[in-house]
């Protein structure tokens, strides 16, 4: 049977694929390299851009997305987006509960709140003032 | 429905218990493992699957012109799976069941003894269920379509399942990757969720509501989408602003992602995602707001007829509207901080998910009732049937708000004096409402057996799975499906209730 | 509607053409690829906070991974995914033994990699790095060194989980293939689970660098 000729059946010539394993090869000894230096924090984002760098090279040529469809691209970046948006939303919590402690030893200077005694004696259904000074 | 069933004896139980402060049937143990079991069967075994599996399987390839869905095997196993799911769930109830809540909250959950891992493992295997659904329809939307049904020729319940799909594959993978961490947790003691060991209990709650918030999308979207239908139907108009409608379904669902922290305001998260949380939340509620409005305008200068189905969508928009506005309520961080585990989120979530998704599902059971049995039910009992369910949920529910500005916790098997008239009162509601179902079991199903014959098209509506005999035939259509008017273009067409003439020509 | 005499095609009956049912078959694929990247991504989410909160103990803890294990199959996955792709193209052009030897060089990659997490799963086994509460390793300085474990087995495990999902696929199109099952006309299932296949790569270039090198 010929070689079929439509859009979907686009067959790439083997260097392609040849000359993408290559870099995934040499990549991945750069990576490897790099991590031997400290850079500090950087190890981690140089690091991270490398892997999308191959990671982009597998999607656009192995899995075929430069050649496709635009609908299969977006899928898979839309996927990411929302990825994104847990990892980033979740660690606006996380990194930040420490932000509590500031708060609390630096509380609302409104002396009337925190230093008047109670107006009514017999008032008995509030609860008693907290106490006068800063932090616990 | 079974599991409406099971999960509505469950809440027939619960206020049975709350009739009064003492304890009626149950300890405190017992009342924890009723609610949770309320919740979870109602929620996962439920209103998760029933539209999309139901109507979305039924009508949704109707409504495009497709002779089936994408992958009809994967939608087998979508059912298959979902037994097996409800399998383990059934295990669960019966050997020691569990008393954590719907929510399966951390440490509690990773503690207690009960049957934990058997119905999280149940939750997790339907939860595929609900993936493959979701894949199925996504694909069936964008590949199936027949000639000529472009995006915005769909009618709009197909835009409301499209929405409800898109969030079941982004949402559902990760309650998958949280229960699996759930029952590893309990399993092997991994300490990912313990601080003794350096992990963080609200790190479940973020997994979990991330998935739990769009859930809520899930369970309300089809709702509307149904909703959609009835309004134009009925009012026997062109639906007002139909891009407006199908995109405000999208908007849903994406800024539904966004707002998962405002059922955590009080966990001890940071002050600053509370903020971020709170604030998005008030933008959920447009896309909503804009259906609602739109659908009153529809219903504005049409030739409204007060069948069944038109009351049930009637209904939906007076308690769904409740119910949303409680919910920005909520939303509203302040507020919730005293609101937070109190009736008033009770009744808010009732108000959503029942007088919204289950009002509008039973409305759609009204109105496709006859494309799938070919005959009609009894008009008359369904109106009061409409009508008592309407009056025993409200009696039910909004009480609730008001208990719960007044402080009465949820979740609790006893209560203070001052609360006991109110409670009496809601119990009363829910027999009412029992009533109300019971009576719509009994003459949904006598109609399928001695109900008139339907007739192709008994409500005269536009969409294409009218155009097709009741019930419908193998294969759906004959040939390819023609698109010859708009699914609302109720000013330009008038149907009859027969089949139309080029579905009878021969096969092309 | 293509007229040709291949028995193989397939067309189901709901399809009006086999382009259609083709990329219907594409877009489920994708999409399902998107649920995966979702489920793994709980994972990372998990990984990227307890870094944050820990990033002494990931760092110490790192040191008992053997880069070069690593290294190593990062190098046969990529290689796998290569003939993976390869076994694909040769399908497309009717290549049928050719389709069969790159589909049984990715299955023996995969198993490489799978006999080398083999090696390194005992080594921790065996010094006690295990997570969570069977944790009993001492090398590491820092509270809770089990965090790094329990991310690391079960990032990799539910990948090497994965593998083991695609040497299963990958098995089924060695037979359905030597059995002529595949044609220039229909490879479908040859080219979804090549999908699913890079998916797993995918992933694994990112664990690589997340546990191997932390710097």
């Amino acid at each position: 049977m010929s070689t079929p000729i439509t859009g979907h059946h686009h067959i790439l010539p083997l260097r392609v694929y040849f000359a993408v394993a290559a870099a995934l090869l040499v990549f991945t000894v750069i990576t490897v390299i790099i991590a031997q230096f400290q850079f500090g924090e950087f190890n981690l984002i140089i690091a991270m851009i490398i892997a999308a760098i191959k990671a982009t090279l597998v999607a656009l040529f192995f899995m075929h997305l430069k050649y496709d469809n635009r609908i299969y691209a977006i899928v898979f970046v839309g996927s990411l987006m929302f990825l994104a948006v847990f990892i980033i939303f979740t660690m606006f919590d996380t990194l930040r509960r420490g932000d509590i402690y500031e708060e609390v030893a630096h509380p609302l200077q409104d002396a009337r709140i925190y230093h008047q005694a109670p107006a009514a004696p017999a008032d008995t259904s509030h609860t008693p003032a907290p106490p006068a000074q800063a932090g616990h | 429905m079974s599991a409406f069933l099971a999960g509505g004896i469950f809440a027939l139980l619960i206020r049975l218990e709350l009739i009064s402060p003492a304890k009626e049937v149950f300890d405190a143990d017992g009342y924890n493992q009723v609610f949770t079991l309320h919740g979870a069967i109602m929620i996962f075994m439920f209103l998760i699957p029933s539209i999309p599996a139901a109507f979305g399987n039924f009508v949704m390839p109707l409504m495009i012109g497709a002779k089936d869905v994408a992958f009809p095997r994967l939608n087998l196993a979508s059912w298959y799976v979902y037994l097996t799911g409800a399998g383990f769930a059934l295990y669960a109830i019966f050997t020691g069941g569990i008393d954590t809540g719907w929510t399966f909250y951390t440490p509690y959950s990773t503690t207690t003894t009960t049957a934990v891992i058997p119905m999280t493992f149940g939750v997790f295997v339907m939860g595929f269920s609900s993936i493959f659904t979701g894949i199925n329809f996504v694909v069936t939307i964008h590949k199936l379509r027949a000639p000529g049904m472009t995006w915005f020729k769909m009618p709009l319940f197909v835009w409301g399942i499209y929405a409800t799909a898109l969030i079941q594959i982004l949402a559902t993978p990760v309650l998958g990757i949280t229960l699996a961490l759930l029952i590893v947790e309990r399993f092997a003691g991994i300490g990912i969720f313990d601080p003794a060991m350096g992990g963080d209990p609200v790190l479940f709650q973020h997994f979990f509501w991330f998935y739990s918030h769009p859930a809520v999308y899930i369970m309300i979207l089809p709702g509307m989408a149904i909703i959609s239908e009835l309004i134009a139907a009925f009012s026997h108009r062109h639906i007002f602003g139909y891009k407006f409608i199908g995109f405000s379904s999208l908007g849903i669902a994406f800024t539904g992602f966004l707002v998962w922290g405002h059922h955590m305001f009080v966990s001890g998260q940071s002050d600053l995602s509370s903020v971020i949380f709170s604030f998005i939340t008030f933008f959920v509620g447009v896309p909503s707001g804009i259906k609602i409005f739109n659908w009153i305008a529809t219903m504005y200068k049409g030739s409204i007829s007060l069948k069944a189905p038109m009351l049930w969508a009637i209904a939906f928009l007076i308690e769904f509207s409740i119910g949303g506005f409680t919910g920005i309520v909520l939303g509203a961080l302040s507020i919730d901080v005293h609101l937070h585990d109190t009736y008033f989120v009770v009744a808010h979530f009732h108000y959503v998910m029942v007088g919204g998704t289950v009002m509008a599902l039973f409305g759609g059971l009204h109105y496709w009732w006859p494309k799938m049995w070919g005959r009609m039910y009894n008009e008359t009992l369904a109106a009061i049937a409409a009508v008592l369910v309407f009056i025993g949920f409200n009696v039910t529910f909004f009480i609730q708000f008001i208990m719960g500005t007044q402080g009465m916790p949820r979740r609790y098997y006893t209560y203070l004096p001052q609360f006991e008239s109110m409670h009496g009162f809601s119990s009363i509601g829910t027999l009412i409402m029992a009533v109300g179902y019971f009576l719509i079991g009994g003459y949904l199903i006598y109609a399928i057996f001695k109900g008139k014959p339907a007739g192709p098209n008994p409500w005269k509506a536009l969409t294409m799975e009218w155009e097709i005999p009741s019930p419908p035939p193998h294969g759906n259509f004959e040939g390819t499906p023609q698109l010859r008017h708009g699914p609302y273009d109720y000013d330009k067409v008038v149907a009859d209730n027969a089949v139309p003439e080029y579905m009878h020509e021969p096969h092309r | 509607m293509s007229h040709t005499a291949e028995p193989t095609t397939h067309l189901a009956h709901h399809f009006s053409d086999t382009q259609q049912q083709a990329d219907t078959a594409k877009l489920g694929t994708w999409v399902f690829l998107l649920t995966e990247v979702l489920l793994f991504g709980g994972l990372f989410c998990f990984y990227s906070i307890y870094r944050s909160w820990n990033p002494e103990i990931f760092h110490n803890a790192h040191k008992f991974l053997n880069v070069g294990l690593g290294a190593t199959n990062t190098v046969v996955l990529i290689v796998s995914s290569l003939t993976m792709a390869l076994a694909i193209r040769s399908m497309q052009l009717g290549e049928r033994r050719k389709t069969i030897w790159f589909l049984v060089a990715t299955f023996l990659l995969a198993t490489t990699f799978m006999v080398i997490k083999y090696f390194e799963y005992s080594h921790k086994i065996h010094l006690g790095q295990l997570p969570g509460q069977w944790y009993t390793f001492q090398g590491v300085e820092g509270t809770n060194p089990h965090i790094f474990f329990s991310a690391y087995f079960m990032m990799t495990g539910l990948h090497g989980f994965h593998v083991l999902g695609g040497m299963g696929l990958i098995t089924w199109l060695i037979i359905k293939t030597a059995r002529g099952g595949f044609s220039p006309a229909y490879y479908t299932p040859i080219e979804m689970t090549g999908l699913y296949w890079h998916l797993v790569d995918l992933i694994w270039i990112f664990l690589f660098p997340l546990f191997y090198l932390i710097g």
